[in-house]
């Protein structure tokens, strides 16, 4: 289900909106996945504090959302644009990729607690197509 | 048998209390109608699904959104039997309906994300573990009589 030049420009005019508020977000969507799915704690067993409003949490929330802008600014080709990260993720931290579309579905989540208003079902549509596409890319060096 | 802690119980009936199935309920069908357009096999007779617009005015869907709500409600009102409540619904889905069990787990995202929308920040991450647990609870009987 690739991404249609609507669905990109719908991702960007939502980022455009969200963007300043991406580390909230982040730190939000990651706390929420570690305690709404535990098995995806076992990829975080070094840290000392796995709650939702811990130190390490909030700092990896802003990791990741600051990539998921930086994977915006690449929509047009997510392969070759998220090339390294693939590498990291499949070859140093061989995270299921299944875990991807859990962590979309909870920053989902919380882009929908946070702006209701915005988040209409076609907007949702073309997000969720988005994260499945950034799931694809950051799976691609994996076998 | 699933357990279910008091805090998860309290969490749950909360999010029914300050439910409105009228509005909740066609808001989740519509959003999967949408957001997951193959969905719409299942409602050939449901009439115009062409693009977001029809299916957000389409009287048909939101009748059945609140359809839906109801048939959660008995979940919640049965939360220590849910399987045997459910059976003839399953049977319903399975043996008359057709309906492919993924679709449930489709629709029962799309409900978080309204309750999210509607809830804001006081759906919070535990709450959200109890409503998924619970939602979990009731596609898995759903899928029970599939054969």
């Amino acid at each position: 289900m690739s991404l249609s030049d609507k669905d990109k420009s719908v991702v960007k005019a939502l980022w455009a909106k969200i963007g300043p508020r991406a580390d909230d977000i982040g730190a939000e969507a990651f706390g929420r996945m570690l305690t709404v799915y535990p098995q995806t704690k076992t990829y975080f067993s070094h840290w000392a504090d796995l709650s939702p409003g811990g130190a390490q949490v909030k700092k990896h929330g802003k990791v990741i959302m600051g990539a998921v802008g930086d994977a915006v600014s690449k929509i047009d080709d997510l392969v070759g644009g998220l090339a390294a990260l693939s590498e990291l993720h499949a070859f140093k931290l061989r995270v299921d990729p299944a875990n991807f579309k859990i962590l979309a579905h909870n920053v989902i989540v919380v882009i929908g607690m946070l702006f209701p208003g915005d988040f209409t079902p076609e907007v949702h549509m073309s997000v969720d197509k988005f994260f499945q596409n950034v799931a694809l890319a950051l799976a691609e060096r994996y076998r | 048998m699933v357990v279910w802690t008091d805090q998860e119980r309290a969490y749950i009936q909360d999010i029914f209390s300050k439910l409105n199935y009228e509005d909740a309920g066609p808001k989740a069908l519509q959003r999967t109608l949408i957001v997951y357009p193959w969905t719409q096999r299942y409602f050939a007779s449901f009439g115009n699904l062409y693009n977001a617009e029809a299916i957000m005015s389409n009287q048909k869907v939101a009748a059945h959104g609140v359809v839906v709500l109801h048939g959660l409600d008995r979940a919640m009102k049965n939360m220590d039997d849910i399987k045997n409540t459910y059976t003839e619904l399953s049977v319903l889905h399975s043996d008359k309906l057709h309906v492919d069990p993924d679709n449930f787990r489709l629709l029962a995202d799309c409900l978080t994300i309204v309750i999210a929308s509607t809830m804001g920040t006081s759906f919070t991450p535990d709450v959200q573990a109890a409503w998924q647990k619970f939602l979990a609870v009731v596609v898995s009987a759903l899928c029970r009589q599939y054969h």
